[in-house]
C-alpha cells in the first residue's frame, strides 16, 4: 500500500483517488474529508447566523413598537413558538412578543450567534477547509475525530432548536446564563424536568463544548505535524497562525465552562447548590436548596471561557482579512513577524483579563485593579494587529475585488469596536456603562461588522476553491453596500443610547423609563428599520450563494493570483487534496517581488537556480 | 497501514522502529523494575498521607490549614512521580513540556485569581464566615 | 490515503500524531478538572463555619481503591513495555490486570461507596433552633475546644411523622378540573382564532395528563398499607370533624421496614405531596450525635460505622434543609459526587478502550501481527490517559477523604 496522493507526483489523477468512491453517505453525510466537514460546518453555521438574526429582527420590532403584534407573520410566529413566547393583543391579533419570549429570544440570539454561528463558521468551517490546504496536508491528523466533532456539534444544534418548542420556551437567562436566575428558570410545575429551555441549553452547551475540544485538538495537531516539507513556522500564512492560537484558546478556556455547565446541570437536575446562595428567596418564599453555593463562582468560570471566546470570535476573522489584504494589495503583509508575536501575546493575556466583566460584583478593589491592568495591557497587541493591517494597505496597488471590499471595511469597523472597548477596561467608567447599550454597541462592532464582514470576505475569497465557481460581482456589491450602511445604522446609535443610560435586556425598549432617556429613545425606530433593511441586504447574498454553485462563472485553479498553497490544487480539490508532491520554498506573501517574472511567486515554486530538480527542500523539512 | 513511506532519514534519526523487530530491549528490561519500584513508593506514600492526616499540624505550627498544605505537598509529589516515570515526562520532547507549562500556568491563574475574590470583598457583598 | 506520522514520529517534533493528540487532550482535561477543583476551593473557602463536613467518607475503602489504581498504572505501563519488547502473552496478561483493576475500582464506587450515602440522612438545624439540639451537638464543648460548631444531626431515618390534609389535595384536583372545563367551553364557543385554538388544545392535553396522574400521588395510594398508620388522636372522628370550617387533619406515621428504615428518598416524595406536612424525623443517631462529647469525633476522620441504637428526634420546623447524603445535601457532597462521578466516567472510558485493545479484534490485539509498533503506540496513548485518571484520583483521595 502506498502513501496517498502525495507520492503520485507524475500522475495527475492518482489511482487512489480515481477509485475513491465512498458512496453517498460517506461522501456527503458521514464524511471524514476535512473539506466536506468544513462545508458542513459552514452551511450549518451560516444557517444559524441567519436564524439568530431573525430572532433579533423580531426583538427589534418589539423594541420599536412595544406591545404591538408583529405584522404579517405574527400568527405564524405564535403557532411556531407557542403561547409562552407570543400572545394575542387586546383585539385578538396574534403575534405580540411576550416578556418571556423577549428574554428567550435575546438569550438564544446571543448563544446562537456566538457558539452556533460565528465559531462554527469562522473557526471550524474556514479552519477545516483552508488550514490543511494552506499547509500542504492531505487531511487533518485525525479525520474520524474530525467527523465526531461535527456530529457532536450537530447534536448540540438539535438541543438548541428543540428547546424553542418545549413548554415554557427556550432559555431566558441571557447568553451568560447567570445564576441564581438560571438555577430557578423553567423549573415550575408546568415544565418537564429535562425537556425545559434552560436544561436543554446547558446540555446543548456541554455537547457544543465537546465538539470544540475535539476540533481544537485536531487543528493544533495538524498544524504541528502535517506541514509539508519546507513549510517552516515562519512560512505559515497568517491565517494559519490565527487558527493555531484560536485552537489553543478553545482547548484551554472551554473546559472550565464545561465543568461549570456540568455543575449547573447538577443544580437543575439534582437540586445541588453549586451556584445557589444560602437563604435565597424566590417569589417571597425561601427556596428548598441547601444553599452554600456562590453565583459568583459561575461568573468566574463562565468568563474564564467567555473572554478568550471573544478572541476566538475575532482572531480567525483577522487571519482571513490578513490573507485577503496581502493578496489584493499585491504586497507582503506589513510586519508579519510582529503580527505573529502580537497574536501570541494576545492569546496569552486573554486568559488573565476575564474579571473585567465582573466589576459590578463587588469582588473588591484589589481584584478590580489587577484585571484593569491586564485589560489595558491586552489592547497593545490588538492595536499592533490592526495597525499592521492598515499599514499593509499603504503603497499597495489595491484591487477592490469582492473579498477586498469586505476586508477593507472590516478595518475601521473593528477599529470602532476595539477603541470603544478601552473605556470599559477602567472599572470606574464601567460601573456606569456596564450593561448599557454602549456595551452592546461595542461588542457588536467587533463581531458583526467585524467578524461577520471578515466571514463574508472569506466566503467570497474561498468560494471558488470550494465550488469551482466565482460569486457574482454585481450581487456582491449590492450585498456589500447595503450591509455596510445599514449595519452602522443599527449599531452606531447604540453608543448614544448607552451613554444616556439605556439598559440592555429591556423588553419595552425603554418605554418604562421614558422620562430619563427621552433624548435618545427615538433612535429605537431608526435602528429597527436599519435592522430590517440589513435583512433585505442579505437577500442578494443568499441568491448569489445558491445560484453560483451551478451557474457562476467557472473559476480557474488560482483565480486571485495568490501565493499560498491552497491555490496549488485542482478546483475543487479532490480527496487527498494535491495532485503533486508539495514542497515549500518561500514565505507566504511573495507579491511583486522585484525581478520575478510574475507579480506573485507561489510558495511551492522552487528557486530559479535549482528549478529543474530540487532534491532537498531548503529548511529542516519534515519528511512525509 | 505500513510505515514504509517514511523517508529513510527518519530511521536514521532512531525515532522509529522496523515493524517486526524487537526494539530497545535492554532499555525496557531495565525499566520494569523501576515501574514496580515507583508503584511501591506510591503505595507507601498513600499510607503516609493517611497517617499524616491524623497529625494535628495546626496545633504543632500554631496556624491554620497546615494539614491541607502538607497533604497537598505529598499528593503533588506522588503526581510528579506518576508524570515523570509512568507518563515518561522525564526525557519527554520539549513540545510536550511547552504544552504543560502553559496549561499549568493557566490552571494556576484560574485557581488564584478566582480566590482573590476572598482577599478584599466589599463589605456586605459576601456572607460572613469565620 | 495515508496520513503521515501515524506510527512513526515526525523528526522535528519527535512525536507521532496520536501522542501529540493525547497530550493536547490531557491539557484540556487538566483545565476541566482544574475548573472543578477550583470550584471546590471556592466553595470551601466561602462555606460558613461548620458547614464543610469532615470525615464522612470511608477512608480504608478509599485508600484501598487508591492502591488498586496505582497497581493498574504499573501494569498498564508494563503492558506497553511488553509490546515494545514484542512479548505478546505478557502484554495480554498485564493489560488484562489493568482492565480488571479499573473494573474493580468502579464496582467499589458504584456498588458500595455511593449507595451507602443515599441511605444516610442528615438535617442542618436552623441557627435559632440550634441550642435545642445541644445534647446531640455539644457546641459548648466545641467552643471550648475552639473548633467549628456542629450544625447538622445525622443518622438512619427510622420513622417520620406528619400531618395530612386531604382537602388540599382535593382542592388542587378541583382547580385543574375547573381549568379544563373553562378550556372546553372556550373551544366549544368556536370564537377563538386558529393559533389560540391550537394553544388551548395544547394546554388541555397537558392538564388532562396531569389530572390522570393525580390519584397516584394521593397519600393513600402512595404508601404501602402496612407503612401507614393513622394515628388515633387526630384521625377519623377527631375534633376537627365537629367544626365544618376546620379542615380534616390526619396525623400519620410512617415506619420503615425493620432493616432499612424509611429511606430519605421516600420521605422526600412525601414532603412534596399536596396537603402533607412532615412534623418530626425519628433517627438512629450517628456516633458523633449519639455521643457528642467523645473526643474521638474531633479527630479528622470518624468514618461512618453505621448508626447507633441511640434514638433522636428532630422537629421539621427546626430544620433548614435535609436530605440523604446525596449531591443536593450540601456543597461538599455536590462537589464530591460531581468530581468522583466525572472521574468514574473517565475510568469507565479507559476500561472500555483498554478492553478494545486487549480483545482479538482488528484495531486491538490482532494488530500485533500486522504492525506491533502501531499497537504499542495505541497502548502508550491509552496508558497516558489512564495515568492521568490515576493522577486525578491522587488528588481526589486526600481532598475528599482526609482533609
Ligand atoms: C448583525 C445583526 C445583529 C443585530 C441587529 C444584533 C442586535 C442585538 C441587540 C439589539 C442586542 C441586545 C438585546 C437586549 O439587550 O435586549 C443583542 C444582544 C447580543 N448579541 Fe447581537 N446582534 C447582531 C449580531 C450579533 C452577532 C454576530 C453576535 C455574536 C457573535 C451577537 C451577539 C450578541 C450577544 C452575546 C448579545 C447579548 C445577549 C444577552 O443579553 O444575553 N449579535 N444583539
Ligand atoms: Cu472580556
Amino acid at each position: 500500500m502506498s502513501t496517498a496522493a502525495l507520492t503520485h507526483a507524475h500522475d495527475a489523477h492518482a489511482h487512489d483517488d480515481h477509485h475513491y468512491d465512498p458512496g453517498f453517505w460517506r461522501k456527503w453525510v458521514f464524511s471524514t474529508d476535512h473539506k466536506m466537514i468544513g462545508i458542513q460546518y459552514g452551511v450549518t453555521g451560516l444557517a444559524f447566523l441567519m436564524f439568530g438574526f431573525m430572532l433579533m429582527m423580531v426583538m427589534r420590532w418589539q423594541l420599536a413598537h412595544p406591545g404591538e403584534a408583529v405584522p404579517y407573520i405574527g400568527g405564524l410566529l405564535q403557532t411556531l413558538f407557542g403561547s409562552s413566547a407570543f400572545q394575542s393583543d387586546a383585539k385578538g391579533i396574534p403575534g405580540v412578543l411576550t416578556a418571556d419570549g423577549y428574554n428567550s429570544f435575546g438569550a438564544m440570539h446571543g448563544t446562537i450567534m456566538v457558539f452556533f454561528g460565528i465559531v462554527p463558521v469562522a473557526f471550524a468551517a474556514f479552519g477545516n477547509f483552508v488550514v490543511p490546504l494552506q499547509i500542504g496536508a492531505i487531511d487533518m491528523t485525525f479525520p474520524r475525530i474530525n467527523m465526531a466533532s461535527f456530529w457532536c456539534f450537530f447534536i448540540s444544534c438539535l438541543f438548541m432548536l428543540v428547546s424553542f418548542v418545549v413548554p415554557g420556551g427556550a432559555a431566558k437567562s441571557g447568553w451568560t446564563s447567570y445564576p441564581p436566575l438560571s438555577g430557578i428558570a423553567d423549573l415550575g410545575p408546568l415544565n418537564h424536568v429535562f425537556m425545559n429551555g434552560q436544561t436543554l441549553w446547558v446540555t446543548g452547551m456541554v455537547f457544543n463544548i465537546t465538539a470544540s475540544l475535539l476540533g481544537s485538538v485536531n487543528f493544533i495537531a495538524t498544524i504541528i505535524q502535517l506541514r509539508a516539507p519546507g513549510m517552516t513556522w515562519m512560512r505559515l500564512p497568517f491565517f494559519v497562525w490565527a487558527q493555531f492560537v484560536t485552537a489553543f484558546l478553545l482547548l484551554l478556556a472551554f473546559p472550565p465552562l464545561e465543568a461549570a455547565g456540568v455543575m449547573q446541570l447538577m443544580d437543575r437536575a439534582f437540586d445541588t447548590s453549586f451556584f445557589m446562595p444560602t437563604g435565597l428567596i424566590v417569589n417571597g418564599a425561601t427556596t428548598q436548596w441547601s444553599g452554600g453555593g456562590s453565583p459568583i463562582l459561575w461568573q468566574h468560570l463562565f468568563w474564564f471561557l467567555a473572554h478568550p471566546e471573544v478572541y476566538v470570535l475575532i482572531l480567525p476573522g483577522i487571519g482571513m482579512v490578513a490573507e485577503i489584504i496581502a493578496n489584493n494589495t499585491r504586497k507582503p503583509l506589513y510586519g508579519y513577524k510582529a503580527m505573529v508575536g502580537a497574536i501570541f501575546v494576545l492569546g496569552f493575556l486573554s486568559f488573565v483579563v476575564w474579571a473585567h466583566h465582573m466589576y459590578m460584583t463587588g469582588m473588591g478593589a484589589k481584584v478590580s485593579a489587577f484585571f484593569q491592568v491586564t485589560t489595558v495591557m491586552i489592547s497593545v497587541p490588538s492595536v499592533i494587529l490592526v495597525t499592521a493591517l492598515m499599514l499593509s494597505l499603504w503603497g499597495g496597488s489595491i484591487r477592490f475585488t469582492m473579498p477586498m471590499l469586505f476586508a477593507t471595511a472590516f478595518l475601521p469597523m473593528f477599529g470602532i469596536g476595539g477603541l470603544t472597548g478601552i473605556p470599559l477596561a477602567f472599572n470606574a467608567v464601567d460601573l456606569y456603562l456596564h450593561d448599557t447599550y454602549y456595551v452592546i454597541g461595542h461588542f457588536h462592532y467587533v463581531v458583526a461588522p467585524g467578524t461577520i464582514f471578515a466571514i463574508f470576505a472569506g466566503v467570497y475569497y474561498w468560494y471558488p476553491k470550494a465550488t469551482g465557481r466565482m460569486l457574482n460581482e454585481f450581487l456582491g456589491r449590492m450585498h456589500f453596500w447595503g450591509s455596510l450602511i445599514f449595519i452602522n445604522g443599527i449599531f452606531f446609535p447604540m453608543f448614544l443610547q448607552g451613554m444616556a443610560g439605556v439598559h440592555r435586556r429591556w423588553y419595552d425598549g425603554g418605554a418604562a423609563y421614558e422620562q430619563i432617556i427621552k433624548p435618545v429613545i427615538h433612535w429605537n425606530n431608526f435602528m429597527s428599520v436599519s435592522a430590517f433593511l440589513l435583512g433585505l441586504a442579505q437577500i442578494p447574498f443568499i441568491i448569489n450563494f445558491c445560484w453560483s454553485i451551478w451557474y457562476g462563472r467557472k473559476a480557474s485553479d488560482n483565480p486571485w493570483d495568490s501565493t499560498t498553497v491552497e491555490w496549488d490544487t485542482p478546483t475543487p480539490p479532490p480527496h487527498g487534496n494535491f495532485t503533486k508532491e508539495i514542497t515549500v520554498y518561500r514565505g507566504p506573501y511573495e507579491y511583486s517581488v522585484p525581478g520575478a517574472d510574475k507579480d506573485f511567486t507561489p510558495q511551492t515554486e522552487a528557486p530559479k537556480a535549482d528549478k529543474p530538480h530540487s532534491p532537498t527542500p531548503p529548511a529542516a523539512a519534515p519528511a512525509h | 497501514m505500513s510505515q514504509s513511506h517514511d523517508h529513510g532519514k527518519e530511521v536514521a534519526h532512531g525515532a522509529s522502529h522496523d515493524s517486526g523487530a524487537p526494539a530497545d530491549h535492554a532499555q525496557h528490561d531495565m525499566h520494569l523494575g523501576l515501574y514496580w519500584g515507583i508503584g511501591g513508593v506510591l503505595v507507601v506514600f498513600t499510607a503516609i498521607t493517611v497517617w499524616l492526616s491524623y497529625v494535628d499540624f495546626d496545633k504543632m505550627f500554631a496556624g491554620h490549614g497546615w494539614n491541607i498544605i502538607i497533604g497537598m505537598i505529598v499528593a503533588t509529589f506522588k503526581v510528579c512521580l506518576v508524570g515523570a516515570i509512568f507518563m515518561h515526562l522525564k526525557g519527554e520532547k520539549p513540545l510536550v513540556w511547552k504544552f504543560l507549562y502553559f496549561t499549568l500556568f493557566f490552571v494556576a491563574g484560574l485557581f488564584f485569581l478566582t480566590l482573590l475574590h476572598y482577599v478584599d470583598p466589599i463589605f456586605g457583598t459576601t456572607h460572613a464566615h469565620h | 490515503m495515508q496520513i503521515p506520522h501515524e506510527v512513526t514520529a515526525r523528526p522535528d517534533t519527535g512525536l507521532y500524531n496520536a501522542k501529540l493528540g493525547i497530550w493536547l487532550f490531557l491539557a484540556s482535561e487538566v483545565m476541566l478538572f482544574g475548573g472543578l477543583f477550583s470550584a471546590y476551593i471556592f466553595l470551601r473557602m466561602g462555606a460558613e463555619d461548620g458547614y464543610w463536613p469532615h470525615g464522612l467518607l470511608n477512608v480504608p475503602v478509599g485508600a484501598a481503591n487508591t492502591v488498586v489504581l496505582i497497581l493498574s498504572s504499573v501494569t498498564v505501563v508494563l503492558a506497553w513495555a511488553s509490546l515494545k519488547m514484542r512479548k505478546f502473552s505478557q502484554y495480554k496478561l498485564w493489560m488484562g490486570i489493568s482492565i480488571l483493576c479499573g473494573a474493580l475500582f468502579l464496582i467499589v464506587k458504584l456498588a458500595y461507596e455511593w449507595p451507602q450515602k443515599f441511605e444516610h440522612f442528615g438535617a442542618f438545624i436552623k441557627k435559632d433552633a440550634i441550642a435545642k439540639y445541644e445534647p446531640y451537638l455539644d457546641n459548648e464543648g466545641m467552643k471550648r475546644k475552639k473548633l467549628a460548631p456542629r450544625v447538622e444531626v445525622s443518622g438512619h431515618l427510622h420513622e417520620v411523622t406528619m400531618t395530612y390534609d386531604p382537602k388540599v389535595w382535593e382542592g388542587i384536583v378541583k382547580e385543574q378540573e375547573t381549568n379544563l372545563q373553562q378550556i372546553d367551553d372556550r373551544l366549544k364557543s368556536g370564537k377563538e382564532s386558529k393559533s389560540v385554538t391550537s394553544e388551548l388544545e395544547r394546554d388541555r392535553k397537558r392538564i388532562a395528563a396531569k389530572l390522570k396522574e393525580m390519584p397516584s400521588v394521593k397519600l393513600e395510594n402512595f404508601l404501602p398499607k402496612h407503612d401507614l398508620e393513622i394515628a388515633k388522636e387526630g384521625g377519623h372522628g377527631g375534633a376537627a370533624h365537629h367544626d365544618p370550617s376546620v379542615q380534616t387533619i390526619h396525623s400519620t406515621k410512617m415506619h420503615g421496614s425493620e432493616r432499612a428504615g424509611v429511606t430519605p428518598a421516600t420521605a422526600e416524595k412525601l414532603e412534596k405531596l399536596p396537603g402533607l406536612k412532615l412534623v418530626t424525623f425519628e433517627l438512629g443517631l450517628d456516633p458523633i450525635n449519639a455521643d457528642p462529647t467523645n473526643p474521638e469525633s474531633d479527630k479528622p476522620h470518624f468514618w461512618y460505622k453505621g448508626s447507633t441504637k441511640t434514638h433522636g428526634t428532630i422537629q421539621r420546623q427546626d430544620v433548614e434543609s435535609w436530605s440523604a447524603f446525596a449531591p443536593k445535601h450540601s456543597p461538599y457532597f455536590a462537589v464530591y459526587f460531581t468530581i468522583t462521578g466525572l472521574h468514574g466516567l473517565h475510568v469507565l472510558a479507559g476500561v472500555l478502550i483498554m478492553l478494545y485493545f486487549w480483545l482479538p479484534v482488528e484495531g486491538g490485539a490482532n494488530m500485533f501481527k500486522r504492525n506491533p509498533e502501531h499497537l504499542a503506540n495505541r497502548v502508550e496513548v491509552v496508558g497516558l490517559f489512564w495515568h492521568f485518571v490515576d493522577l486525578v484520583w491522587i488528588f481526589v483521595f486526600p481532598i475528599f477523604y482526609l482533609l
